[in-house]
Formats: C-alpha cells, structure tokens, sequence
C-alpha cells in the first residue's frame, strides 16, 4: 500500500486501493438505503409470472406442497418466496403441507407460521388448510420414500400429532396426489432434486425458488420440467409484484422482498462502479506499459 | 469379507433401485420403498458420526494442547451445550411429551441467539469478498472475459433504475436492447445453453461414476484395503 | 393464564438479541483481520451446527421412523402416537447398518463401517444413474430439439426467436464439443469449441452477477438485524 502511494499515478493508487475501503463502501451502500427505507419494485418476468399462473389456475381446494431446505445462511432470499408462495395460495384457497430436506428449514417454515399464517388469515384452521409436518432426513431418498409411499416417512407431524387424525391429510398416499410442489431451495437438496426425484419420475408439476446462486443453474428445466421459479431475491420481489397485481390488498401490506430490494440495488450500482474503476485503471495501466 | 461383502451390497443395492425404474412391481417396488426409507434413517447415524469425528478432532487438539487448543474447547462446549439441550429437551414446556424446539425451550434459545446469527452472518460475509473481487480481478483482459463481464453487467444492471434509464428510450425495433430485456435474454439462452452443456457433462459423468461403483470398478470409497 | 418460560420473557429475549448482535459483530470483525474473536465465534458456529443436525435428526427421524417401529410400546410420553402399533422388525436392518457405521469411529473395527457406507454408495449409485439419465441427460437433449422457425404475428418477433433458438442449438452443441477433449481442438472443430467457450463465459457472467446479487441480499438481512438491535438501545 505505501508502495503505492509513492511517486506513482493516480490510476495506479486507485487500482491498489485497500480491501477495507471496498468493504466499507459496500456496507454503506446496504446500510443507508435500510435507513432511509428506500423501497423498489421489480415487474415480473416471465418464468415468474409462469409460476404465478399456475398457483393461480389451480382451483380452489388444490394440495400444495411446500419444501423449506434452506436455513438462516440464505433466509434473507428465501423466506420472503416461502412468504408470497403462501400467500398466494391461501388467498386462493389451497392447502398447503410444509415439509422440509433442511434440518434448519422447519425454524423457518415455523416462522412462516408465527409471522404470515396466523397474523393475516387467522380464519385458517390448522390440520384442514395448513400442516406443519416438519424435517426427515434423507435428502433424495427422503423425495424417493414419498414418491411412493407419504406415509412411511411422515406418520406425525411437527408437534408429534398422528396425521392420519388431520382432515387434510385424507387422499393423500404418495407425492402423486399433490397438485403442485413449490421447492424453496438454496442447494443441496433442494429445487433440483425435486425435479430429478419427484418431477420427473412422478409426473408432478414443480415450482419454486432458489438463491440467486442456484438460480442460473435451473433454466435448463424451464419450462419443460419446472413450470417457473424465482431467483433470488429479485425473483421473490417479482412474485410480490405479480401477487399485487392480482390481490391489490398487497399493495398496502408488509412486501418482504420489496423492502429489501433497495439496499440490493444500490449495492448493485456501487459494484458496477467498483467494475467499470477497476477497468478503467487496468486500461490506463496498460497503455502506460505500451508507452514505455 | 472386508472387500467383498461390501461390494456385493452396493452391486445388489444399485442393480436392484435401477429395476425398480422398469419393473416397478414386487419385488422391486417393495425393495425401492424400502431401501429409500432405510437410506433415510441411515442419514442420521452419519450426523451422529459427523459429530464424533469433530468431537474426536478436537478433544484430541485439547489433550495435546495444540495451536489454537482453547478455540477447540469453544467447539466442544458448544457442541455438548446444544446436544445436552436439545436430547434432554431442557425447558421445553410440557416435558418429554413436547417439542424439543418448543418456545421456551434452551434448545430454540440456542438456536435464536447463537446458531441462527453464526450462520447468516458467515454466509453474508462473502458479499464483501465478492466486491472486492470484482474490483480487482474482474478485468476484460481478453475476449472470453470481456464477454463475461459484459454478461454479469447487464445481470448486475438489470433490477437497477440505471438499467431501466440507460435504454429506456430504445425504439421499439431495438427494444431487444433494453436492458431487463436483454438480462433476460442472456438467462434464457446463452446460459441456458452454457448451463445445457454443464449438466448433459455432468450426468455423464454421474451415470458412468454410478455404473463403475454399481459393477465395483471403482473402489476407492473401501479405503487403500480397496485397491487392487 | 398459562405462565410465560423463563426462555421466552422479555428479558431473555434481550439478552438473546444481545448475545446474537455480539456473535455477528464478531464474525464481521473478520473484514478488518483475523482476531480472537472470530476465531470464538468460529469455532462456537462449528460445534454447535453439528449438535444442532445431530439433535434434530434425532427426534424428527431416529425416534419416530426407527425406535417407534422397532419398539413401539416402549415409546411412551417420547411419541404416544406410536404406542400401540406393531413393532415392524425389519427395521433392524437401518439399526445394524447405523451401528456398523459408527464403528468408523474405532479404529479397530473402522472396516465394519465399509458395510454401511456400501449400502449409502450402492443407494446413491443406484438412483443418481436412473434419475440424471432421465432429468439431466435425454430430457435435456430433448428440450434442446427445438423447432427453427414458430409462426408468430410479428415479423420482429420471429427473427429473434429463430435466432434466439440458433443460439440454443449452436450453443449447446459447441459448448459439449468443449469439453471433449478425446480429439484436439484444431480447425473446424477447434473453432466450434471457441464458440463453445463464449457460451460458457456468457453463462458464468450470468452466474457471477446473480452470485453478487445473492451475497448482497444476505449481508442485507444482517445489516437489517443490526439495524433492528441499535434501534432497540435507543
């Protein structure tokens, strides 16, 4: 760093700038936008609006199975998915069965529960249009055991309850008998393995969201194996847009992703600048190089 | 019997679970299901062993008074502390009949104040990495990284009002150009593509993986006693 | 009124708060140098995931699709919904291979352990060979045999979606011939794999942006918790 500083040009002091200053510059740009709450929304896409629309052609009454396999590590991402995927469909009026491949997933689906379910449709009964059936392990052959038999893998659910006891519960023997599976994922298992071990083998239309990371990863299955899915938080943000377009209620309400899509895009426009500096000083270093 | 014995497991195992996807009938429907379920219950006994193995690393590291020995008992007293917690179901309203992660037990406490922010915290550091690594190695230095860069700008640019503005103004022939358009299209083609080639590469090479451990070709998972 | 747990009053949810925000200012101080107390919280985060995957397997799979079966009377308050049933014998099965696999831990019986992982081996095998054939192999290749021209109204549309489908095919094909390296990369084949090579870099570009987009959104979850916790001082 003093090195740099000494008798050197501009550009070769700016190319050599301490990590610290980078770290600092982009905790101020998350940091000021969640102060000043500066909010953002994000018109929905395609492959969004493709799963939208298939929660919402499902009539009323339609099984929706829930997988939470991601944690605390990626919840900023995924809970607020897990969010507009239940409000959806419980604005529609399906039920929904919350499982997961993560040992961490059920904090969340349990969350999702405290803080969504029983605060915005408290008219919801538990056992009859939503069920918490919590963690197995296994990761596929968790999927793999379901796709043949629900049952020999899921006889209680979270609270230790027989679920044979839940009205709910009634018609369903295997994966086969839900009419969707929305897979909120963040690697493995996850998104993918719902498609590979369910999906496909089952015949079963899948959906869902993933990280960002995994997100690129997942086009090769659209729209032939998954009906659409959310990247990250932008995806989320796109499914919020497409809910509030459907349910103006929305407009008005609390939207989880939204929120936090403003630090997002500034954070963005600061790693832009920081591409296009680099650039800049590695050009101006270059033609240096080739003038002497 | 320490070579073959586990090799005519995983050949039965594989050949048996690979039927069962073209005669789903008994037996091998019976052997799938219950294969699956078994697998399933197998998985814990590796948490278990995972949690031994760090155990066994670190008392060892504590015995032996090694670098960074204190650290180690950290990871020791963290261990037991939520074992202990969660098996004994400390605090947990309604006793051993209630949920282990019950509001109000040591265990969901454990979890709300150490586990939850550990691990988020962890994860969200690579953010800064990320952005320092795009200033310093992310450089059109050739054609291949120009295209990548120009690619990861338009993504990066995409939810942005920069995005928006910069091409907004487009007419309508060229709206292709647009930025979200154009982020779009660099999803769901050349990655898709890119993206096609990877996992066709990779389910190659997983099928003929499987095939080699299935027929006991490869052995390397039975240890140096394997080889041969 | 049912009494509040001592864990769940207002001042133990303080204290849990303040002991959360202490743990993450420590794993952030990582971003000025490695210190003591990173290493604390480290190593804390270590052992305690492990306990944490350990515990929940425990009581979500071990004691209801294994105990329950095996010994179902003896279940007791542990999981009534068991009490009752048949214990189902086969079960003895998983039992046998967990233990054998456990025997890793000693290195005197560690081979028995081959037994078990033989078994997870061969599952794997076994299944990963039928599923990627199907999802990531034939169904993609399927996927990829595309029709070149799609009758739409507007003459715009169709030329970018013949070309947009040109760039699918052309795409994957080059890419593939990318990574086959059985025949050198020279002349006509040669300059396919180069093109091959765009379309990776046009697809790790994609990945890397999206990366920057994941880390952000996560750094934004903790930033916001701090936030949460600094207000709750003042």
């Amino acid at each position: 760093m003093a090195e740099a500083n000494t008798g050197s040009t501009w550009f070769e002091r700016l190319g050599a700038l301490d990590r610290r200053v980078i770290f600092l510059l982009i905790a101020l740009a998350v940091i000021i936008p969640l102060v000043v709450h500066y909010t953002t929304t994000i018109p929905a896409s395609r492959i969004v609006l493709d799963l939208y629309e298939a929660v919402e052609n499902l009539p009323s009454g339609s099984k929706v199975l829930i997988s939470f396999d991601y944690g605390p590590s990626t919840a900023p991402e995924n809970q607020p998915m897990a969010t507009a995927f239940t409000r959806h469909c419980l604005e529609k009026g399906h039920k929904i069965y919350l499982i997961a491949l993560w040992a961490t997933g059920p904090r969340q689906s349990q969350q999702l529960i405290d803080e969504v379910i029983k605060v915005e449709f408290p008219d919801k009964v538990y056992g009859e249009d939503y069920i918490h059936l919590g963690y197995k392990a296994g990761n596929q052959g968790l999927i793999n055991a379901l796709l043949s038999d629900f049952n020999s893998m899921y006889t209680s659910d979270l609270a230790g309850e027989d679920i044979e006891g839940f009205p709910m519960m009634e018609g369903i023997g295997t994966l086969k008998d839900f009419d969707i599976i929305l897979a909120i994922g963040s690697g493995f298992p996850g998104t993918k393995e719902w498609v590979q071990f369910a999906g496909d083998p089952g015949d079963i239309p899948v959906g869902g969201g993933t990280t960002a990371v995994m997100a690129p990863l997942l086009y090769p299955y659209y729209p032939k194996q998954m009906l659409g899915f959310l990247g990250g938080l932008q995806g989320a943000a796109e499914y919020e847009a497409a809910l509030m377009n459907g349910y103006p209620k929305y407009r008005t309400m609390t939207r989880r992703a939204s929120t936090t899509m403003g630090p997002q895009v500034t954070a963005h426009l600061v790693i832009v600048g920081f591409i296009l500096i680099g650039n800049l000083t590695y050009l101006m270093e270059r033609r240096k190089k080739r003038k002497y | 019997m320490k070579r073959s014995i586990p090799l005519l497991i995983t050949f039965l195992v594989g050949v048996a679970l690979i039927v069962a996807m073209f005669i789903p009938h008994w037996p091998f429907d019976v052997l799938n299901q219950n294969f699956s379920v078994f697998y399933d219950i197998i998985a814990v006994f590796a948490f278990i062993l995972g949690g031994g193995n760090l155990l066994k690393v670190h008392i060892r590291k504590v015995q032996r008074k090694g670098g960074d020995w204190k650290y180690s008992l950290v990871t020791i007293i963290g261990f037991f502390l939520v074992l202990g917690a969660g098996l004994l179901k400390i605090g947990v309203p309604g006793g051993w009949s209630g949920d282990y992660q019950a509001t109000g037990s040591l265990f969901k406490y454990l979890y709300d104040s150490a586990f939850q922010p550990l691990q988020a915290t962890m994860f969200s550091l690579l953010a800064f990495f990320v952005a320092s690594a795009s200033y310093r190695a992310f450089r059109a230095k050739t054609r291949e990284a120009t295209i990548l860069l120009v690619a990861a700008f338009i993504i990066l640019l995409r939810p942005t009002p920069l995005g928006y503005y910069l091409t907004f103004w487009l007419p309508e022939p060229l709206q292709f150009l647009h930025v979200p358009n154009l982020s779009t299209w660099i999803l769901s083609v050349p990655n898709m593509a890119g993206q096609r080639a990877i996992m066709i590469g990779i389910a190659l090479g997983i099928v003929s993986t499987s095939l080699r451990l299935i027929l006991g070709i490869e052995r390397s998972y039975l240890g140096s006693e394997g080889k041969g | 009124m049912e009494d509040t747990p001592i864990l769940a009053s207002p001042l133990a949810q303080t204290i849990s708060l303040w002991i959360a925000a202490l743990l993450t200012l420590m794993i952030f101080s990582f971003l000025y140098k490695d210190n003591p107390a990173y290493k604390f919280a480290e190593h804390l985060f270590v052992g305690v995931s492990a306990a944490y995957w350990m515990t929940v397997g425990f009581w979500t799979t071990l004691i209801p699709n294994l105990m329950a079966k095996l010994f179902p009377s003896r279940m007791g308050t542990i999981f009534p919904v068991a009490v009752g049933n048949r214990a189902e014998y086969f079960y003895i099965v998983p039992l046998v291979f967990g233990i054998l696999l456990l025997t890793r831990l000693y290195s005197r019986l560690a081979w028995l352990s081959r037994w078990a992982m033989a078994f997870i081996i061969g599952f794997a095998a076994g299944t990963n060979f039928t599923r990627y054939l199907q999802s990531d192999f034939v169904t993609q290749i399927h996927s990829t045999m595309i029709p070149l021209y799609e009758p739409t109204g507007n003459i715009m549309t169709a030329v970018g979606r013949i070309f947009s489908n040109l760039v699918v095919v052309i795409g994957v094909v080059c890419a593939l011939i990318y990574f086959y390296f059985s025949k050198p990369h020279e002349g006509s084949f040669g300059k396919a794999a180069r093109v091959g090579i765009w379309v990776l870099m046009a697809a790790f570009g994609a990945s890397f942006g999206y990366t920057v987009m994941a880390r952000v959104s996560l750094l934004t979850g903790r930033m916001s918790f701090l936030i949460t916790w600094v207000q709750s001082i003042f």
